[in-house]
């Protein structure tokens, strides 16, 4: 393991096996009465985040604090970043209050690459512009792992707005790498140039795409990031593109659905789809706590050890 | 390299029925006992104790393991953190009499780690420790109530606890590093 994780892009599928099975052990923590254990006491993890999200963040703390290590917050709106000052006197800033751990969400690709240069802290990228998501894609296989018992040859869709999407990029390195055949479901305006068509089948049309799937996942659509005009209307999409508990009715009988939120209902998926018994949404959220504490256990080992403030 | 073996088969079948006689003697029965083996080598010997405990008793004692890597006091000075295993703990152990069961019992860190971590999971009436081998070298006030066997040993040399479970025979073994 490296001391950071940056993304799955770089990642092994032996780091990713190591996680997931750490994970496992965590997810037992959790389900005890007393779910906090003493393993990072007196380490130090900085939440950054520069683009608004609850669910990520939310998973992130409390991993941390199940992890007993002490959390900061930083909140940007109401920091010295809105007063202007540069993202690497940011990180030095925080750094010099001995962190050890720096989840980042930015808007931009590359900023946690950017902060893994110039920091000694473990840095984790909580999703960064259009790149990637990598602790979304963990806890997508420890949850397809968890349902189905294996990853390697199951056939798993991607539906949606694959361009914008960062978790789309991510679980397509990591299920690729688990041995996954992975099938992309999006109008053409929505799939990123340059998919090779030994990465990914890719189909236009979600009836057909679905057919025999064995696990299914549905991307938000993104309207933040949707300037330019790549589908008429939200209606519209939801008529073409939505998933519904009919249109599943195409796919392996005891399919998965799943969806990493916040869900737009009426608009990707419908509401007897996300609540029929093929969604594993909720148990999606869980396995990210245990999946978010394995990531911390075994980066706080991968940093050079005899850490010191950096000057 | 010096490999030096202490124990065979025979001896160790005989040291464990020994100490499941003793926990039963001690705890007048089996009630409320329950057997907690520390991975990986401590359940094998736990698993084993059960076995022999109802051969005297007939008595199927609860048996549990524990993983103690979340709780270590070492996790910054090891050049890896260790692998995690799974902790099954499918019974209550409130108010129950726990017996602790580990392979060697050295400088009695990973004990005091196992009680960490058991006191996550409730609050037994009693915690107890057997081990299978006691090679000296305490660091905590820590000392077990039932003892395989006594092995003084310096630092320089190790223990090793071969089960069948996974090794081809049951030994034990003491290891000296350096001049062969």
């Amino acid at each position: 393991m490296e001391k950071d994780l940056l993304d799955i892009k770089s990642a092994t599928a032996a780091d990713i096996e190591l996680i997931l099975n750490t994970a496992s052990s965590f997810k037992d923590v959790l389900s005890r009465d007393i779910k906090k254990v003493p393993t990072l006491r007196g380490k130090t993890a900085v939440n950054l985040f520069f683009e608004p999200s609850t669910r990520t963040k939310t998973s992130f703390e409390l991993a941390e604090k199940r992890l007993s290590t002490d959390v900061v917050n930083f909140v940007v709106p109401t920091s010295s970043v809105a007063k202007g000052e540069t993202l690497y006197d940011t990180i030095k800033t925080i750094e010099s209050y001995g962190i050890d751990f720096i989840i980042i969400r930015h808007q931009c690709s590359g900023v946690p690459h950017f902060i893994s240069k110039i920091s000694n802290a473990s840095v984790i990228n909580a999703g960064d512009g259009i790149n990637e998501h990598p602790t979304q894609a963990l806890l997508d296989a420890f949850t397809i792992k968890e349902q189905k018992g294996r990853i390697a040859g199951l056939k798993i869709a991607i539906v949606g707005d694959i361009l914008h999407s960062r978790v789309a990029k991510s679980n397509i390195y990591c299920l690729k790498k688990l041995g996954a055949k992975i099938r992309l479901i999006a109008p053409h305006t929505l799939i990123p140039a340059g998919i090779e068509h030994d990465v990914a089948e890719i189909y236009h049309d979600v009836e057909s795409g679905i057919a025999g799937m064995d696990v299914i996942m549905a991307l938000r659509i993104q309207q933040e990031r949707q300037s330019g005009g790549f589908f008429s209307s939200t209606d519209e999409y939801f008529k073409f593109w939505g998933l519904t508990l009919k249109r599943l009715g195409k796919a392996s009988p005891d399919v998965i659905v799943m969806h990493p939120g916040p869900m737009n209902r009426g608009v990707e998926i419908a509401s007897d789809a996300a609540d029929s018994r093929h969604s594993v949404i909720n148990s999606q959220v869980t396995n990210g706590l245990a999946v978010r504490m394995a990531v911390l256990y075994l980066l706080d080992n991968a940093r050079p050890k005899g850490f010191q403030i950096s000057d | 390299m010096i490999r030096r073996q202490l124990l065979d088969e025979h001896d160790i079948a005989r040291i464990l029925s020994r100490m499941a006689h003793e926990i039963i003697e001690r705890n007048h029965g089996c009630e409320g006992v329950c057997i907690v083996g520390i991975h990986r080598a401590g359940v094998y010997v736990a698993k084993r104790l059960v076995d022999k405990i109802r051969l005297i008793e007939g008595v199927d004692v609860a048996v549990a393991s524990l993983d103690i890597s979340f709780y270590r006091d070492d996790l910054n000075r090891r050049k890896s953190h260790p692998v995690v295993r799974k902790t099954e703990m499918p019974i209550d152990i409130n108010d129950k009499k726990i017996i602790l069961v580990d392979d060697v019992l050295f400088t009695g860190r990973t004990i005091r780690a196992a009680m960490d971590a058991l006191n996550d999971f409730g609050r037994p009436s009693e915690i107890q420790l057997a081990v299978l081998i006691d090679r000296g070298h305490r660091e905590l006030p820590i000392r077990a109530d039932y003892v395989g066997k006594n092995i003084p040993t310096s630092r320089s040399e190790n223990i090793k606890v071969m089960l069948k479970e996974d090794a081809d025979a049951d030994m034990v073994l003491v290891i000296r590093e350096g001049d062969d």
